[in-house]
């Protein structure tokens, strides 16, 4: 059974100008120890799915669907019972710890904080507790007592990270967890992230724009889209022989040093992602699709298999062959 | 709404801009980016309007203000003489005839009410004025320049800041007599220095903004980047702070008058109250000579207010819920 | 001192033309504040030698990557290029002649653009006064072949890939996407007609898909304008992607400098490669990581800079050549190791020459 599984969830958020589907129909499945990377671009809606997933999204968002954390039903949780699941079954570890973190409280007792909040341990008992995380994270103890502003950018991301460790979940998303920083400690923080989740047989859902990072510590690999997954499947197989145009194109777009078809050659698409509230007709990348066709304009695809274990919501895709011909005999659309 | 990718591909429809007949050419851009402006405002309008506490606040204001300008035609100003014969019986409660009763000399107070609007909204506006200039030029100033410019001002600014109100204006209406001058001198001076410090603040995060950094690289002087840049994006701050300003300065007016620092010959709200508790009027329950004066300066007050906040909502970018 | 790097084998440059851009060892320090009780006890302001040393040449038509982390100076250095920084030593030199004799003249000749396009635009500016500024504030009314500022701000706009240019006219920057708005102030720094375009970050706050085509632009640019384009970045494979030559700044210095190709598929300098290394790839988390967070300008190590990060120092190779001594204790400044290729290394000049050479030989 996996451990997080997610089915048809969509997520509107309400506006003054009217609602904004921010994830229309996405299905999720991360099996214990696993790390399955969620990448795209901006709107196309994986930081809310972070969001969703721990019901810590604006009061009003609408969300539907089926989010189940070890077999038990997120949304239907009550309060209490939910935030006793929160953070000591899945954490989260944010983008930019310099603002998640209270800039006028020492770091061990933010760390402990969550400790004493689940009541795994009294005061005294958490304090060690912390010493222990920060020695995993790769910190020396005695930081215990420091405040965030006397931390570096690293340092700060790896007291998030014991902060996300410290009630020992199953399942950590990682949201955009190096993103601000330099790439010579974003590599010493994606050593850690990868190692602790080795050690500590830790789930991961690992958000982020950067494919190439998702390459380096995901086993599994989800494209989204416009509030869409687009492609999902093992890492390898979707970042080097990609289904779905897009997926090829937002992997060029990180190019490989040292290959001579890169040199020279920028490849991007024309346009912008688009903003929820004006989705195009038909297939929502069409109007960016270097292989766009007829029919892409007013058939939606859904998920189709490129193999067992790998799926891509393009009509170009062999088994979706079959059903376009379908579509076109019922008469499209 | 978005204009198309940007390419060779053929252009989609435009945003709502006014879309000019084909071939005919932009004659003048800059009449219509002033046009577009009148635009803009016509949306923050639009916004306003759907703000209530701002929509309430506005209607309150407007009737002071229909009330301060056509004065003489709701009440005669001879209702302030108390050798007037429309006079009546003192201290009378309200009847159809005086309906807000009248003072100890006879005199109508609805009368004197309406009388009063002009000078404490006057005495309010000017001394706002004085205030707004001085906060602004004194902010922008140390703000802008930062160094040795905005040491001088900024310890210049906090010197005027402790100066204690009051004892300042007993001070001065003994030195120069009391008269709604010296209460226009003295609030001016005492309520420049929190504008500029709230100014100061904005301009120095604006100077930071990378369009700033882009003018200078295309080679602006000080003054382009001040007057096109810097005071533009101050502007809608300066303006709300402004109507905040102006009812603080109302209420010191009266506060001001009320003590007997105001002009003994000329009525204003707190000249009223003045004169009706130096009769007793409180402790008399001469309650309609105290009501409606004091009613009026904390309703025209409260709307300067409400006013105030609601444009704070619409233009202070973080405050708007996107 | 550095010699000034020779920029050989570019097809397109002419060997006898002088540089376009010449910057001679360019210092740019800042001064941290004392407090008042530090300073009647008489203790000197910590002094950040953000650049400490800079030369670089930069020819027409050349795309240079400057690139580093975050703290090695290259944006400080870009910004001293621009005039928005004064050098507190060394010289800039465009056309032959040092850029303080006429700054404002300077200003047309060089051209920003922005890392943040979203924060570069005034937004009470709707797009066509964004892009006309600079005509505005140098008092351009007529263009070259008599053009109206309409049509100057037109062409620039088109330029810039935004067609039909008029219909942008009267857009506020926030009805744009961010690609969009990038290529507006790249318009705003085309319509002065400049000669080099200092790009800081041009592409990082943009989404991945929408950066080729910023990217192709720029690369357009320098094919149809014979545009020099100075790139400042921390993202290797963007200077993979369109740099002609690329310079690694380490600690307010250039560590390396030659070739793009060159630099980055036989790097010689440690720091090269062990950024090389962190490049994310399939399977690369195994490979060595420099320990540690970058260190500060205010507190330069002796001898080469580098040392006490340095992979080679650490794991004893620079020991086992006998530079081991001069990387503690000896400056360098770069030394050409192969035609075009700079490096300062003590143990790469050993490694490809045989021999160590001291520092401000020749």
């Amino acid at each position: 059974m996996s451990l997080l599984s997610v089915r048809d969830l969509h997520v509107n958020y309400h506006t003054r100008a009217g609602p904004v589907p921010a994830v229309r129909g996405a299905d999720l499945d991360i099996a214990k120890g696993e790390v399955l990377g969620l990448a795209g671009e901006s709107g196309c809606g994986k930081s809310t799915i972070a969001g969703a997933l721990l019901r810590l999204l604006p009061a009003g968002t609408e969300v539907t669907g089926s989010i189940k954390l070890n077999g038990e039903d997120v949304l239907g949780m009550r309060p209490g019972r939910l935030r006793a699941v929160r953070w000591t079954e899945t954490s989260i570890v944010f983008q930019g710890a310099m603002h998640s973190l209270n800039p006028v409280q020492r770091v061990g007792s933010q760390i402990a904080e969550a400790i004493v909040i689940h009541q795994q341990a009294g005061e005294k008992e958490a304090r060690v507790r912390v010493g222990a995380l920060l020695e995993q994270v790769g910190l020396p103890p005695r930081r215990i007592d420091d405040h965030p502003h006397e931390l570096s950018g690293g340092q700060t991301q790896r007291v998030m990270i014991a902060m996300a460790l410290a009630c020992n979940p199953s399942l950590v998303i990682a949201d955009e967890p190096t993103t601000a920083l330099d790439v010579m400690v974003q590599a010493q923080v994606l050593k850690l992230l990868k190692d602790l989740q080795r050690d500590l047989g830790l789930a991961m859902l690992f958000i982020t724009h950067d494919l190439s990072v998702l390459i380096e510590v995901c086993d599994r690999l989800a494209i989204m889209y416009a509030g869409r997954i687009v492609e999902d499947g093992p890492a390898r197989s979707v970042f080097y022989e990609s289904a779905h145009p897009y997926t090829k194109a937002l992997a060029a777009a990180f190019p490989e040093i040292g290959e001579s078809r890169f040199r020279m050659a920028p490849s991007g698409l024309p346009g912008d992602p688009p903003y929820p509230q004006e989705l195009p007709s038909g297939c929502t990348f069409h109007p960016r699709c270097p292989v766009a066709f007829e029919a892409c304009s007013h058939v939606d695809p859904r998920l189709f298999d490129v193999s067992p274990g790998w799926r891509a919501a393009c009509l170009l895709v062999e088994s979706a062959k079959g059903e376009l011909d379908g579509a076109d005999a019922g008469g499209g659309g | 709404m978005r204009p198309p990718p940007t390419s060779t591909e053929a252009p989609t429809t435009a945003p709502d801009a006014h879309i000019e007949p084909k071939g005919a050419p932009l004659t003048n851009p800059r009449a219509i980016a002033r046009a577009r402006r009148k635009a803009a405002l016509g949306r923050v309008w639009r916004e306003y309007r759907r703000n209530k506490m701002g929509m309430a606040g506005l209607i309150v204001l407007a009737i002071f203000v229909f009330v301060a300008i056509f004065a003489p035609l709701l009440a005669s100003a001879c209702g302030l003489d108390p050798t007037c014969p429309s006079t009546g019986p003192q201290l009378q409660p309200p009847t159809p005839k005086y309906p807000f009763g009248t003072d100890d000399l006879g005199r109508s107070v609805l009368t004197l009410t309406i009388w009063g609007t002009r000078i404490s909204m006057m005495v309010g506006l000017i001394a706002t004025m004085i205030t707004m200039v001085i906060g602004t030029a004194v902010g922008l100033t140390a703000g802008y320049y930062g160094a040795w410019r905005e040491t001088v001002l900024m310890r210049f600014t906090d010197w005027f800041l402790v100066i204690p109100f009051l004892p300042l204006a007993i001070v001065l209406a003994s030195l120069l007599g009391p008269s709604f001058y010296t209460i226009i001198f003295v609030i001016g001076i005492t309520s420049w220095p929190s504008s500029a410090r709230v100014i100061r603040a904005q301009v120095l995060s604006l100077k930071t903004r990378s369009y700033v950094e882009r003018a200078r690289a295309l080679g602006a002087s000080d003054w382009h980047l001040v007057t096109r840049h810097i005071l533009p994006n101050v502007g809608p701050l300066i303006f709300a702070n402004t109507v905040l300003i102006v009812a603080v300065a109302i209420l010191s007016e009266s506060t001001l008058s009320f003590l007997g620092l105001g002009d003994p010959l000329h009525t204003s709200w707190g000249t009223i109250l003045e004169n009706a508790f130096g009769a007793g009027a409180p402790f008399a329950g001469n309650w309609w000579w105290v009501v409606p004066p004091g009613l009026a300066i904390v309703l025209l007050v409260l709307s300067f207010t409400m006013i105030g906040y609601a444009l704070d909502d619409i233009l202070n970018p973080k405050l708007r819920a996107r | 001192m550095s010699e000034h790097p020779q920029a050989a084998g570019q097809a397109a440059l002419s060997e006898s033309a002088p540089p376009l851009l010449d910057v001679r060892d360019l210092k740019v320090t800042f001064a941290g504040r004392v407090g008042l009780g530090a300073g009647l006890v008489g203790r000197k302001a910590t002094l950040s030698r953000a650049v400490d040393g800079v030369s670089l040449q930069l020819r027409e038509g050349e795309v240079l990557a400057l690139a580093g982390e975050s703290g090695c100076g290259k944006t400080t250095a870009a910004r001293a290029i621009m005039g928005l920084e004064p050098p507190n030593e060394g010289q800039i030199l465009f056309e032959g002649k040092p850029i303080t004799r006429d700054l404002h003249a300077y200003r047309r000749r060089v051209q920003m653009v922005f890392q943040d396009p979203t924060g570069a635009l005034n937004p009470r500016q709707t797009i066509y006064e964004s892009v006309a500024e600079g005509l505005r504030i140098h008092r351009i009314h007529r263009g070259p072949n008599g053009e109206t500022e309409e049509q100057l701000v037109a062409k620039a706009l088109a330029r810039a890939g935004m067609r039909p240019a008029e219909r942008f006219f009267l857009n506020y920057p926030h009805e744009l996407s961010g690609g969009q708005k990038q290529r507006v102030v790249i318009a705003g720094a085309l319509v002065l007609d400049p000669r080099i375009l200092v790009a800081d970050e041009p592409v990082s706050n943009l989404d991945a898909s929408v950066r080729g085509e910023i990217l192709r632009l720029l690369l357009q640019l320098r094919d149809d304008l014979g545009l020099a384009i100075l790139v400042v970045t921390h993202d290797l494979g963007l200077a993979w992607t369109i740099a002609d030559r690329l310079a690694v700044m380490y600690l307010g210095r250039i560590v390396e400098i030659g070739p793009a190709e060159y630099v980055l598929t036989r790097a010689l300098h440690p720091y090269t490669k062990a950024l090389l290394n962190v490049v994310p790839e399939v399977g690369g988390l195994e490979r060595p990581v420099l320990t540690g967070e970058p260190p500060d300008p205010t507190n330069i190590p002796p001898g080469c800079r580098f040392h006490p990060r340095c992979p080679a120092v650490a794991s004893g190779k620079a020991a086992a050549a006998g530079v081991e001594p001069k990387c503690r204790g000896e400056d360098l400044g770069l030394v050409e190791l192969r035609p075009g290729h700079f490096a300062a290394c003590h143990l790469a000049t050993v490694a490809v020459r045989g021999v160590a050479k001291s520092a401000g030989g020749s």
